[in-house]
């Protein structure tokens, strides 16, 4: 029972994972960007709910619906502000920038918050479970997956079936062309890099639920991230939620045959596919 | 009659700027003699410093390998020194082994890495560290998590170590900005300067790129192995949480970023910029890397070839010359 369990907790984690992926796929997908502080925005997020839940009193849930849009908000701005300054300067420019953007929000919420771990508490919600038969659902760890599998799914709707989703794939395959279609660069990408912040900052409040994190931890969401949008195969957001939930079940599987494994057997995973399978398991085409 | 036009690696202004280098080198050489070993300490970093941001512009400068995870090789120096010297190596002849130890554990790495493009290579170089990292703490003969100390240096008087210590730094510092000039003047140079420039026409001419940059990449990784080296005989322990620590990427990256990324001189102008701002506000936290940062980000926007960059656009001075200079005043030189 224990193993059933271990695969049932690795594939709700591994749509946590996808959830976290999606604004990365997403970015690399329309922009060619690769966000290096995409890990810390997370972090950025969950330290934000945190205070604003020990601030204000407000309830969780709707700390975590505020956050969210405003994150996204946030990723509008820094598109049209910063990165489309540097995506202009050249490729490398924006991987640097992101890395600079990184270390300056561990700093500052170093500066801020101290080293100390932190979780953000959901209460009966975070710890509870159901059962089914003798298999154990944890109800976060539901929840997560279902809102990951909803908003990959919202997002692929939006990709396939709105102009500015058109529009955003047509940017993707060849911005000049889009353009002279009237498609404006500037404000798609902005939209792209919301639709990341938004999605990655759901994702960090989740992920701050179930585990602990401190101004340090955002790397290493980014290498989870990064792991299923590889895993996944580039360009494919139903890979990339494949691609996480392998992650997930890596981990967890590991974590059962000896707790040191667990973040080493998803990098050797990763690995693994990088070295048999490159182009990745769900290799595909949108966004 | 045709212009008779000379060609020249530098041009006579160079001459000036060159003899002021080795007179700092020689001064930099003398200072254990006359400063305590608190400023020669701190040099000492300075150094490592200077290794690694020449090692980390050689590769993303030259060969366009934006890595994130150099701190895999200067993890895996450290630990070899470490090695050697517990196997009965003296600790400092131990740091050209470590080098080429990390060079040897480059070859398999880079097959891995090689496979993601642009971007996903950084990221992808990265997550190979990591398991360098996790693969390091799970070794208990090599300390585990909590890491280790060299202890085959104890047996010399520390003001002479201090000072050996200095000199294998400021060697091994110089040995790396000198490899990049000889190594940019030879054929590999020109090859990888082509492959920058324009890879698909690179490529056309028969150029085989991918050896090219697969070179780049062992030597750059020997010489982060060296500099790992150097930080072990200089601390005299490691832990494979800060030595593997990205941190160490950080410092590489906004090092040659600010410095001017693509010249010689760019890793040692940003690292003196970076000696200066990390001892100015040492008291302060870490506001120093915030600042670090700032800058790295606002030299990428606006000033994409860094400090260097606008010197060499002002005065067209050049302290390395790669390139090759005409010289039109009508007699041929030789």
């Amino acid at each position: 029972m224990e193993w059933t369990n271990a695969v049932i907790q690795g594939v709700l984690l591994g749509g946590l994972y996808a959830l976290f992926a999606t604004g990365l796929s997403i970015m690399f997908g329309v922009m060619r960007i690769v966000n290096l502080a995409h890990g810390d925005l997370a972090v950025v997020a969950s330290f934000l709910a945190l205070s604003m839940v020990s601030g204000t009193g407000l309830p969780l849930w709707f700390v975590v619906c505020v956050t969210a849009p405003l994150f996204a908000v946030l990723g509008y701005l820094t598109q049209r502000v910063l990165l489309q300054r540097s995506m202009r300067a050249g490729p490398m420019s924006t991987l640097v920038a992101t890395f600079g953007l990184s270390i300056v929000i561990q700093n500052v919420l170093l500066e801020k918050y101290s080293a100390d771990t932190r979780t953000l508490d959901a209460g009966s919600f975070a710890t509870g479970s159901f059962t089914i038969g003798e298999i154990s659902i944890p109800y976060l760890g539901l929840v997560t997956f279902l809102l990951a599998v909803v908003v990959i799914v919202a997002i692929q709707l939006f990709l396939s079936r709105t102009g500015l989703g058109r529009m955003m794939r047509a940017s993707s395959d060849d911005q000049d062309t889009a353009a002279l279609v009237g498609g404006d660069s500037r404000h798609i990408y902005g939209i792209a890099t919301a639709i990341a912040f938004g999605t990655v900052a759901l994702a960090g409040m989740m992920m701050a639920m179930r585990s602990s994190f401190d101004p340090a931890t955002g790397p290493s969401r980014l290498l989870f991230a990064f792991e299923a949008v590889v895993i996944g195969g580039l360009g494919s957001l139903w890979g990339t939620l494949l691609g996480g939930m392998v992650l997930g079940l890596t981990q967890s599987i590991g974590a059962q045959i000896d707790p040191a494994l667990t973040i080493l057997g998803g990098h050797l995973v990763f690995l693994a596919v990088l070295a048999f399978r490159p182009q990745g398991l769900l290799p595909g085409q949108t966004a | 009659m045709s212009a008779t036009v000379a060609v020249r690696r530098s041009a006579r202004s160079a001459r000036l700027p060159s003899v002021g280098l080795v007179l700092a080198v020689v001064i930099l050489g003398a200072l254990p003699f006359v400063l305590f070993s608190s400023t020669t300490d701190a040099l000492v970093n300075l150094f490592i410093l200077v290794t690694l941001a020449s090692m980390w512009n050689l590769l993303a400068g030259f060969a366009g390998l934006v890595s994130v995870g150099q701190q895999a090789y200067f993890g895996l120096g450290a630990y070899s020194v470490l090695v050697f010297a517990e196997q009965g190596v003296q600790a400092y002849l131990a740091i050209p082994l470590a080098a080429l130890t990390a060079a040897v554990f480059a070859v398999p790495t880079s097959w891995l890495a090689f496979r993601l493009r642009g971007d996903y290579f950084a990221i992808g170089t990265w997550v190979i560290a990591e398991v360098y990292r996790l693969v390091t703490t799970r070794i208990d003969s090599l300390g585990g998590a909590s890491g280790k100390s060299l202890t085959t240096l104890s047996g010399i008087d520390p003001v002479v170590r201090q000072a050996l210590t200095y000199w294998v730094a400021l060697a091994v510092a110089l040995l790396s900005v000198l490899g990049c000039y000889l190594l940019l003047r030879s054929r590999l140079g020109l090859t990888l300067m082509a492959v920058r420039d324009e890879e698909t026409a690179a490529n056309a001419v028969g150029i085989n790129v991918p050896r090219a940059k697969r070179w780049v990449y062992l030597i750059s990784a020997a010489g982060c192995g060296a500099a790992g080296g150097v930080l072990l005989v200089a601390s005299l322990s490691v832990n494979p949480q800060a030595v593997y620590s990205v941190q160490w990427s950080a410092y590489m990256i906004f090092i040659v970023v600010i410095g001017g990324i693509g010249y010689i001189e760019g890793p040692l102008v940003g690292a003196v910029v970076f000696f200066v701002l990390q001892q100015t506000l040492a008291d302060y936290g870490t506001y120093y890397l915030i600042l670090l940062g700032l800058l790295g980000i606002a030299a990428a926007i606006w000033l994409p070839r860094g400090l260097w960059g606008l010197v060499a656009d002002r005065t067209r001075t050049t302290l390395f010359p790669i390139g090759y200079h005409l010289d039109r005043s009508g007699q041929r030189r030789e």
